[in-house]
């Protein structure tokens, strides 16, 4: 068994197959088990019990809805335009599973002499990767919006278009100290280019403070954090950011006119990009899959760092739902307004500040 | 009601003049067409005041339309561009089925981007005739068809109706039947101002304020439940009192109800008033002002969110209510913010009501002695040839009500909720009309929206709190 694992993991062709069939599964997976999650969580949030019919705990009812979906009409309407209506949720999935693939989901494995990494591929400029597919992402809903030929989801798109490519810039300015920090990191007092590599970035955050504060990036990195946070819950399109989609003010935005496994797609990517964003926050800020493993013998200590990844995502995804069942929408003006004038600001003033410290750190201060 | 213009039997053009003061009232003035078609003279030509164009909003319109749609009084500059019609506005139907409009109402709405240069409401949707089916009601079973119009505070039509009904017979009804109509209609007020918070909450997108709002209703809606057998619809309160006495635990499932809505309150403005995201959301937004809200005819909390100190309790007292103390909450912005304050102020002070009516009660009789009126008791029947009688008429045919008109007004959760009842002596109404306050709120909202984002119009529309059922009747 291990010798064929080896093998598989020798090849390049081949453990890049198994990575990938194996990543479209888990993120499947995970979806089911995050829209139940969080219609649970709302659902008691809200003096509700959610659904708890299908399966133990209700934990079946998104594939039952899934199949529902798969076997319903789709309806097409006669306005549309019919090669992007179909591209679009086709092109809302492509950009949430490429940024799933260079997200370290557990420490690497030793199989046999092979070191398997439990990521898709370790790209060495995995940041600037994961910002150019959200940018991508955007296409997809106004393309939606567009070519759906109707007046609401004509409106969510152009809504969406506004308000993740202003977030896009929020979110790129807050990982920029990441970077900056991770060059210190690398060489302590000597500058270098830091690193994007996200299994790099887990790796510098090993260690810990006095024996009990883990070396976590978000104890240096809060302001980095925090606008990275709300750019995230507006990138994603999730309340209280949720206008693209506003449904008492413009019925269901961009997907209005879809229905069946298309309107399912736009379901799925979203649910999916929201996992990511977590993963990307948890994997920069908060140690990625760090964490004790309890002197667990090492047949099954593997497992620990997914353990750790996916509790750290959880607790963050919670975030997500609290907001959700706490806020109310905000207003399109207001949200442009928070994005270029609060969020971007306050980013700019952080990544001077920060890049000041940093070169004190770096050359000394110039007085000593 | 002596300083209100005599619609039936008066000068039209005065009633016209004095109901709708503004060129761009016209609903009002089809209301009063409407009357005045039903009265006892021969019909006028009244187009010029009916004619309202199109029922769908035009690319190009006249300038009196215009200005309607604009909701202005004054004039005011805008009009469309000499070439309209291309990708600048574009002309969007929201509604009949739109998530956020409240039932059925339909709103078509010129937009410039994001922004509403126009608007048109357009009801209707949900009209089934119901004044004209109280008239082949006898009054007795008249409670049971009005319940129906504003189906959120169901209690103040038939109060509406039956204190209409009571001033024709002369009848006067028993103190502790009054105390019972005052508790009823005050925790009604409570309970559609709970779903209007739950529905404008959600409207704003938070999304739990819906299912709070409803679970501090609910034991409302349990005890309306106890005490009338329904839920809505209640049929309850009909002309010579109410048609059952309290039941008899009452006094604790009122104190339960003072408790969880309190506490309900408490938490709603935890979660709302202090939200700087809501705060930013409502303040400024819809803005009503006084002027407009008198020339509008809106009345209610709408009203008194603009500064208008006009409840219908205070100022023309009804089934006792200037024994009870409370205040009316009036603020001045008009915006939807204001309308939040007013409202879970009021709430307070119904509650208020309430815990004075249950200290205050009166003994005796739930309804009226007057065996014309109500039926004798079951008892009775088998004792007395007389009750037995009795019985049979009011079944068969119901009390004749003496010829002669009167209105009479209550304050319903959403403002006036005018009765207007014309007896001919039989035992079935010769015309009932309503008048709505929703319907005097709807008209105004081209007021409140022109010029504000999609977001704020549902915020606005929200705030308004129309019910389609009080607008279409």
């Amino acid at each position: 068994m291990t010798g064929l694992l080896e093998s598989i993991f020798e090849s390049v062709f081949w453990s890049a197959v198994v990575k990938t069939v194996v990543a479209f599964a888990l993120l499947m997976v995970n979806t089911l088990l995050l829209v139940w999650f969080e219609r649970r969580v709302v659902a008691f949030m809200q003096n509700r019990l959610g659904p708890n019919r299908a399966g133990p705990l209700g934990i079946l009812q998104t594939l039952a809805d899934g199949v529902k979906l798969f076997f319903k009409e789709q309806i097409t309407p006669r306005k549309v335009e019919l090669g992007m209506y179909l591209a679009a949720p086709i092109a809302a999935m492509i950009p949430a599973f490429l940024i799933f693939m260079v997200i370290p989901i557990g420490a690497p494995v030793t199989i046999g002499d092979t070191v398997v990494t439990l990521q898709g591929t370790d790209l060495n400029v995995g940041l600037l990767f994961i910002l150019a597919m959200s940018s991508l992402a955007v296409y997809s809903i106004v393309l939606a919006g567009w070519a759906s030929g109707s007046k609401y989801p004509l409106l969510g798109g152009v809504r969406a278009t506004a308000q993740m490519i202003s977030y896009e810039a929020a979110m790129g300015l807050a990982l920029v100290p990441v970077v900056l920090f991770a060059s210190i990191q690398i060489a302590d007092g000597s500058f270098g280019v830091g690193t994007m590599s996200l299994s790099r970035l887990v790796e510098l955050q090993q260690g810990s403070f006095r024996g009990f504060i883990p070396g976590w990036f978000v104890f240096w990195l809060l302001p980095s954090f925090i606008i990275f946070a709300i750019a995230a819950v507006a990138e994603t399109n999730r309340a209280p950011f949720d206008l693209v989609e506003a449904e008492a003010e413009i019925v269901g935005g961009y997907h209005t006119e879809y229905s069946g496994i298309r309107f399912a797609l736009f379901f799925l990517a979203e649910y999916i990009n929201m996992f990511n964003v977590s993963a990307i926050a948890v994997t920069v800020f908060f140690g990625g899959w760090l964490g004790p493993d309890f002197g667990l013998p090492s047949w099954i200590a593997w497992v620990m760092p997914i353990m750790w990844f996916l509790l750290k995502t959880y607790a963050l995804l919670f975030m997500f739902v609290w907001l959700r069942a706490t806020l109310p929408r905000m207003r399109y003006d207001q949200l442009m307004t928070l994005g270029w004038k609060r969020l971007i600001p306050a980013g700019l003033v952080w990544l001077i500040v920060f890049t000041i410290v940093q070169a004190f750190r770096s050359f000394g201060a110039p007085w000593s | 009601m002596s300083d209100r213009p005599d619609i039936a039997t008066g000068d039209l053009d005065a009633a016209v003049e004095e109901t709708s003061p503004t060129e761009s009232a016209s609903t009002d003035r089809r209301t009063v067409h409407d009357l005045w078609l039903s009265g006892t003279e021969a019909p006028r030509e009244l187009g010029p005041f009916t004619d309202e164009g199109a029922q769908e909003m035009l690319a190009e319109e006249s300038d009196a339309i215009l200005a309607g749609q604009r909701g202005t009084i004054i004039e005011d500059d805008y009009g469309p561009p000499a070439d309209s019609g291309d990708d600048e506005l574009q002309i969007i139907n929201m509604g009949p089925q739109h998530p956020a409009t409240h039932g059925v109402l339909r709103l078509h709405i010129e937009l410039d981007g994001e922004t509403i240069r126009r608007v048109k409401p357009i009801i209707g949707y949900l009209h089934t005739g119901m004044e004209k089916t109280a008239e082949a009601l006898t009054f007795m079973q008249g409670s049971t068809n009005v319940t129906r119009m504003d189906y959120l505070s169901p209690f103040h039509n038939e109060l509406g109706f039956s204190l209409a009904a009571e001033k024709l017979l002369e009848v006067e009804v028993p103190p502790r039947a009054a105390a019972i109509r005052v508790l009823m209609s005050e925790l009604n007020r409570i309970a559609s101002h709970l779903l209007w918070s739950a529905t404008t909450g959600f409207d704003i997108g938070a999304l739990s304020m819906m299912i709070y709002g409803w679970r501090e209703r609910e034991p409302l809606l349990e005890f309306f439940e106890k005490t009338t057998g329904l839920r809505m619809n209640h049929n309850y309160i009909r002309p010579g009192g109410v048609a059952a006495d309290l039941p008899p635990d009452w006094q604790e499932d009122v104190a339960g109800i003072i408790t969880t809505v309190e506490a309900g309150l408490a938490d709603f403005e935890t979660l709302l008033l202090g939200n700087p995201i809501f705060i930013e959301r409502t303040k400024g937004i819809g803005v009503l002002t006084r002027e407009e809200c008198l020339a509008y005819g809106v009345t209610g909390p709408l009203a008194r969110a603009s500064g208008i100190d006009y409840d219908v309790r205070k100022v023309f007292p009804y089934s006792g209510f200037e024994q009870y103390d409370f205040e009316v909450p009036v603020t001045s912005n008009g915006d939807v913010y204001d309308r939040f304050l007013v409202r879970f102020e009021e709430m307070r002070q119904s509650i208020r009501i309430v815990q004075q009516v249950v200290e205050t009660i009166p003994g005796g009789d739930y309804r009226t002695e007057d065996r014309k009126v109500t039926p004798p008791p079951r008892a009775r029947i088998d004792e007395s040839m007389e009750a037995l009688i009795h019985h049979f008429k009011i079944f068969t045919e119901g009390f004749k009500v003496p010829p002669g008109e009167t209105y009479q007004a209550v304050e319903s959760s959403r403002g006036e909720l005018g009765m207007y009842l014309v007896s001919d002596g039989g035992s079935k109404p010769w015309r009932l009309h309503v008048r709505g306050p929703s319907f005097a709120n709807v008209q105004a909202l081209p007021m409140m929206l022109t010029d504000s984002l999609i977001a704020d119009t549902i915020a606005a529309l929200a705030s308004a709190d129309p019910v389609m059922g009080d607008v279409d009747r």
